[in-house]
Order: C-alpha cells, then sequence, then structure tokens
C-alpha cells in the first residue's frame, strides 16, 4: 500500500512538479531573524482578501445587482436567507480587518524600512492595493443600495466634479448618467466584483512574487545600513548561514495569526453583524444622513473642518500629493540606516498620521458641524420660576428658528455654533444683536427673517442663560 | 552531402537576427492589433454614459393651486433618461418655491457642498444640510458653512395653469475657475 502511494506521488511530482513549485514557494528560505510576530500582517490582509472572496461569491449567489431590486435582496440577505446575516456581516467585517490589517502591514514595513533597495516596487506594488482596497471598500458600500448607499454615489460624484476641467465627466461616468439611475449600481457592481478584484489579484501575485525574488527582508539593527553595491550580497550571505524554510518555521505564526484574524472578524459577525440598511434608495426622500463606513470618517471630517476656500484644491490634490508623497519613500531613502531608532522623523511622521486620522476619525463619528435634527425643543423649565413674556416668546423662537440645531443649551442641542448655556456671562443685549441679526461664518443672519421685535424677544431669552448662582 | 547543407542552410535561416527582429515586430504589431480589434465595445459600455446625452424634458409637477405663495414643498419629478429597470431612481426630488402669481423657483436637493440632500426647515426659514453643516437662505443664497455657492436650481415654468420643472441633469459642483 505505502509503495503504491509512494509511487502514485512520484507519477504526480513528475508530471507536475510538485516540489520543484514548493521549494521555490512555501520551502523557500528567510532569515531565522524574521519569523517575528510583527511579520504576520501582511499574510493576515491576504487571509481577509480570501475572506472576502469567499464571502463575495457567495453574496454574489444571492445579491440581486439591479437598480430596482437590489435592496429587496439585500434585506432578504439580512432577514430571511439562510445564514445571510452572518454572510454579510463577515464580509463587512472582512473588510475592515483587510483595511485594518494593510495599514498594520504599511506601518511595519514603513518603520523597518523594508521598502529601501532592492524592495522599491514592493512598496509600490503594496501603495497600489491600498489604493484598490480602498476602492473596494467604497464601492461594496454602495451595492447595499440603501438611502445612504444612493446619496454617497452623490458625494463620490461632487468630489470628482472637482477634478480640473474634466470633472463634469467624470463625475458623470462614475454614476453612469446624468442622475443617479438605472446604470449607477450595474456599474459599481462591475468595478466591484470584475474590475478592481482583476486588478487586485494580478497585484497581489506581483506583490508576493517580489517576496519571493527579493527574499523577505531581515529585521533591521541599529547601525547597519543599506547599499545597494553590497546588500543582495549581505543577504545571500545571510540565507546561507541562518535561512529556514518559510513553511513551516516561519509561517506558523501566520497561521495562528490568520485563524486568531478569522475568529475575531467570525466573532463579530455574529453578534455585531453588518450595519443595518437604511431606508430605500429613493433619491427623493431627504431625510437621510450619507456618511461613509468608518475607515473614511476622518474624510468625511476633514471636508467639514478645512476652510471652504482651498477645498477645492484639497479635494483633487490632496490624495495626489498623498499618493506621490507614498510612491516617493523607497525613491528618496533607497539605501541608509532601516533601524526606526536611527529614524526619528519616521516614527514621528508614523505617530503623527495615526494620530490625525485617529482624531478625524473621532470627531467625524461626533461630527458636531452638523446640525442636529433630533434634539428635543427645550422645556419651559429652561426659564426657571419666572419668566415674563418676552422671555417665554424667545424660547419659543429659539426652538422654531433652527438655533437649537446648532446650539447647546444645558446639554440640548447641536454644537456647530457656541455653547450658548451661559452666554449671559459673555455678551451684552446689544452684542447679541448684532449677532442674531448678520450671522457669521457658519450661522445665517437673521436679520431678514425675524423681526425687530422678535430679535429682542430672542435676546431677551438668552439673556437668562447664566452662569448658576455659587 | 547536400542534405547536411540543407540542414546548414535552415540553421542560418532560423538564427538571422534581422529575420528575428522582423517576426518580433510583426508579433508585436498583431498582438496590438488584436487588441484593437476587440477594444471598441469595451470602450463603448464603459463610456456608455458619455455618449448617451438624454434631452432634459418639462415634468409637471401638479396645478397651480396646489403651490401657496411664499411656501417651500417638496416635489419629485420622472428624470429625463429613465429606463425600465431605474425603479425608484427614475424619479429625482426638489424643493419647490411659489414666489408669486406664476412665479416659481425649484431648488435641487443636493447640497452645493457634496452633493448630500439639503432639508428645509420652514419655521426657521433655511435649508440645512446633514452632512457638514451647510446653511442656505430661502432663496438658495449660502448663509454658512463650507458650500462654494448656491443652490443651483432647476428651470421652472407655468403652463395652462400646470407647473412644469425641467429635468436637468444633477448639477454637479465643479472647481472655481
Amino acid at each position: 500500500m505505502k509503495r503504491w502511494f509512494k509511487k502514485f506521488y512520484d507519477f504526480l511530482d513528475d508530471r507536475l512538479g510538485i516540489m520543484t513549485v514548493l521549494e521555490a514557494t512555501a520551502l523557500h528560505k528567510v532569515p531565522k531573524s524574521s519569523g517575528r510576530w510583527s511579520y504576520v500582517f501582511g499574510s493576515a490582509t491576504l487571509t481577509c482578501l480570501v475572506i472576502q472572496v469567499v464571502t463575495g461569491v457567495a453574496l454574489a449567489l444571492l445579491y440581486q445587482p439591479s437598480t430596482e431590486t437590489a435592496y429587496e435582496s439585500l434585506q432578504w440577505i439580512s432577514n430571511s436567507a439562510p445564514l445571510g446575516a452572518w454572510l454579510r456581516g463577515l464580509h463587512y467585517f472582512g473588510a475592515s480587518g483587510m483595511v485594518v490589517m494593510m495599514m498594520c502591514h504599511m506601518v511595519r514595513v514603513y518603520l523597518m524600512a523594508a521598502y529601501k533597495y532592492p524592495r522599491e516596487m514592493s512598496w509600490l506594488t503594496g501603495v497600489a492595493l491600498l489604493g484598490l482596497t480602498v476602492s473596494m471598500a467604497f464601492t461594496g458600500q454602495l451595492l447595499r443600495w440603501d438611502d445612504v448607499g444612493v446619496w454617497s454615489t452623490y458625494v463620490a460624484a461632487e468630489q470628482m466634479g472637482r477634478i480640473p476641467v474634466v470633472g463634469k465627466f467624470v463625475a458623470y461616468l462614475l454614476i453612469g448618467g446624468e442622475t443617479v439611475g438605472g446604470h449607477t449600481l450595474s456599474r459599481f457592481f462591475a468595478y466591484h466584483v470584475f474590475v478592481l478584484p482583476g486588478l487586485l489579484f494580478s497585484l497581489v501575485g506581483v506583490h508576493l512574487y517580489l517576496v519571493l525574488r527579493h527574499g523577505i527582508s531581515e529585521p533591521p539593527v541599529v547601525g547597519e545600513t543599506v547599499d545597494p553595491e553590497t546588500y543582495r550580497e549581505k543577504y545571500e550571505k545571510l540565507i546561507k548561514k541562518t535561512g529556514v524554510p518559510f513553511f513551516p518555521d516561519a509561517a506558523w505564526r501566520d497561521i495562528v495569526f490568520a485563524l486568531l484574524v478569522v475568529l475575531v472578524l467570525s466573532a463579530l459577525a455574529v453578534m455585531v453583524g453588518a450595519p443595518a440598511l437604511g431606508g430605500p434608495p429613493d433619491p427623493t426622500k431627504i431625510d437621510v444622513t450619507p456618511g461613509p463606513d468608518w475607515y473614511l470618517v476622518w474624510i468625511f471630517a476633514l471636508y467639514a473642518l478645512m476652510p471652504p476656500g482651498i477645498e477645492d484644491y484639497v479635494i483633487v490634490g490632496g490624495p495626489l500629493v498623498g499618493v506621490i508623497v507614498l510612491l516617493a519613500i523607497p525613491f528618496l531613502a533607497p539605501r541608509g540606516e532601516r533601524h526606526v531608532l536611527r529614524r526619528p522623523w519616521a516614527a514621528i511622521g508614523v505617530v503623527l498620521s495615526v494620530g490625525i486620522v485617529g482624531a478625524l476619525t473621532v470627531i467625524g463619528f461626533k461630527a458636531p458641524w452638523s446640525p442636529n435634527f433630533n434634539a428635543e425643543p427645550l422645556p419651559v423649565a429652561v426659564l426657571g420660576e419666572s419668566f415674563d413674556h418676552d422671555q417665554a416668546r424667545g424660547l419659543d423662537l429659539f426652538n422654531t428658528k433652527g438655533c437649537l440645531y446648532c446650539h447647546d443649551i444645558g446639554g440640548h442641542g447641536g454644537h456647530r455654533g457656541p455653547n450658548l448655556t451661559e452666554v449671559n456671562e459673555r455678551l451684552d443685549r446689544d452684542e447679541l444683536i448684532v449677532r442674531i441679526v448678520n450671522g457669521g461664518k457658519f450661522m445665517p443672519a437673521y436679520g431678514g427673517s425675524l423681526s425687530k421685535e422678535e430679535i429682542e424677544q430672542l435676546a431677551s431669552f438668552l439673556l437668562t442663560k447664566k452662569a448658576p448662582v455659587k | 552531402m547536400s542534405h547536411d547543407t540543407n540542414q546548414e542552410e535552415q540553421l542560418q535561416e532560423v538564427d538571422d537576427p534581422s529575420r528575428r527582429d522582423f517576426l518580433t515586430k510583426v508579433s508585436l504589431t498583431l498582438s496590438g492589433l488584436i487588441g484593437v480589434v476587440i477594444a471598441p465595445p469595451l470602450l463603448a459600455a464603459l463610456s456608455q454614459p458619455l455618449l448617451d446625452n438624454p434631452v432634459p424634458q418639462w415634468r409637471d409637477v401638479g396645478a397651480l393651486e396646489d403651490f401657496q405663495i411664499s411656501e417651500t414643498v417638496l416635489i419629485n419629478f420622472e428624470n429625463s433618461d429613465v429606463i425600465a429597470w431605474s425603479g425608484k431612481t427614475g424619479r429625482t426630488g426638489a424643493w419647490l418655491r411659489r414666489l408669486g402669481e406664476e412665479e416659481f423657483e425649484a431648488f435641487t436637493l443636493n447640497c452645493a457642498h457634496l452633493g448630500c440632500p439639503v432639508r428645509w426647515e420652514p419655521k426657521a426659514d433655511l435649508f440645512l444640510c446633514p452632512c457638514h453643516g451647510g446653511v442656505y437662505y430661502k432663496d438658495g443664497t449660502v448663509a454658512g458653512g463650507p458650500p462654494p455657492h448656491a443652490l443651483p436650481k432647476y428651470p421652472v415654468k407655468v403652463t395652462k395653469g400646470r407647473v412644469l420643472v425641467k429635468a436637468e441633469p444633477v448639477p454637479i459642483t465643479t472647481m472655481k475657475a
């Protein structure tokens, strides 16, 4: 029996060249020092991609990629299809996981300067993969085809519109016509399911091939520099001296971590689930607050916070400059020290980038610049025990004229404008009236829509807002 | 003997660099030609939205007496290029304001900033955008926030007591020249 198996294996190996392939890939030698937990994020990103392919194919079996029926089919997947909610959850968290793992991988590679000679093209293909992954995430969000999905296509089109000269054409090309309509979803579906994955798979292939071609980078050592004249020779010596087969000596960590990733994502998929669908995809309904999934919230926040004057340049120029800088990194610093202790600016850059994106994300979720449409009207109780007619009228105006959407009084209201809970301590009647009449950068001028009497009443109400007597 | 010479000649022919150069060029050119031959349908499908230029249609949105003077209401109308599978997206909404006897203004729902749907707040007499806090007065001019210009408008006309809105393309804010 054993002999028969051996013969069969020998036949297959001879005809298929199994060992030749394995030796060149799974069993290729890596420096022993690269067996580290910090090296697992690249393969974890790939694990997430595999999850996305599997769940994506499964979703495609159930989803109707048509403007008219996509929303209903997604509701059916979420509520009725066997394990449909789990499936959608896994595809959603798989996307999140892929973005997170990719960022970890990129930060690790950057901090260890693994992009230096001869691995510049690994970095470049990695940057392209980042772009493709974000594009996948965005087009995928639209395929939910609920109200937020529909309005997000408009937001995407508006951003394309700011491209100089050809902006309008690119915008209409993106949404598949001059309005969101029958062609829109088909196009996003084709991008998400055929075009972008095709590019993604090819580039993943190149990215992995490059790992084999140049070998996995060895962890940096303080004082050891990369010199293109001698690097390859040094690396070959290192492999000769300390090389171990990638599988299983280094790969076991990747596999342990991959299992962990799959378990965490599955738990999130089952216990938290994909975001609930919004209302139907009806462009004539306006009670929608479009916003991206969490990984793009920081850009959404940026659009609210940057001065409008520079916006045209930032919307188009920002991503352009970002991509150019990322692509330039390996060519600006192809040699020299790799260890982060000798590249303090690299560490500062990472901390700053993560800090800025993190802070923008946090503030993006709070969205203090958005009017608080859900603010409860202030009750009469805020006036205290004794109040006059003018103050009561002023309170009513504050509730109905939109003031409350942007101003907070005692914990009720929006946050675009200053908190007015103790406004009496800062402004007197005349100053209040000037502000109400003229408005400001973010505030409408109410001089045109409120009568003189109403403005006086509003001021009377606001003057009751004092600091508590101690 | 003659057989050997023949083989040699053949070898020479195979190793002829100018012949190889020629074959390389021919192969690359023909491959390119294959691409050119199969490209048109792909390019046409890709650029379909730009090739298709629907003529904006006037859409009936109601009778004159359905609208009160100086009130702003949400209307909706059919797009100019509806296809069988457009579903709900075959319609577009707008804010219609009656200014006088036969005077109307129809504002797009799309905020001039990034296209989010603006809401009309009748008591405050303002349009508010939920995304980044853009605010417009009742005449569509910017009252505050990031919008670079006023709310765009669709043309409106009154014919035989009916109010008609021209279903133009959704406006895209382009870079300021």
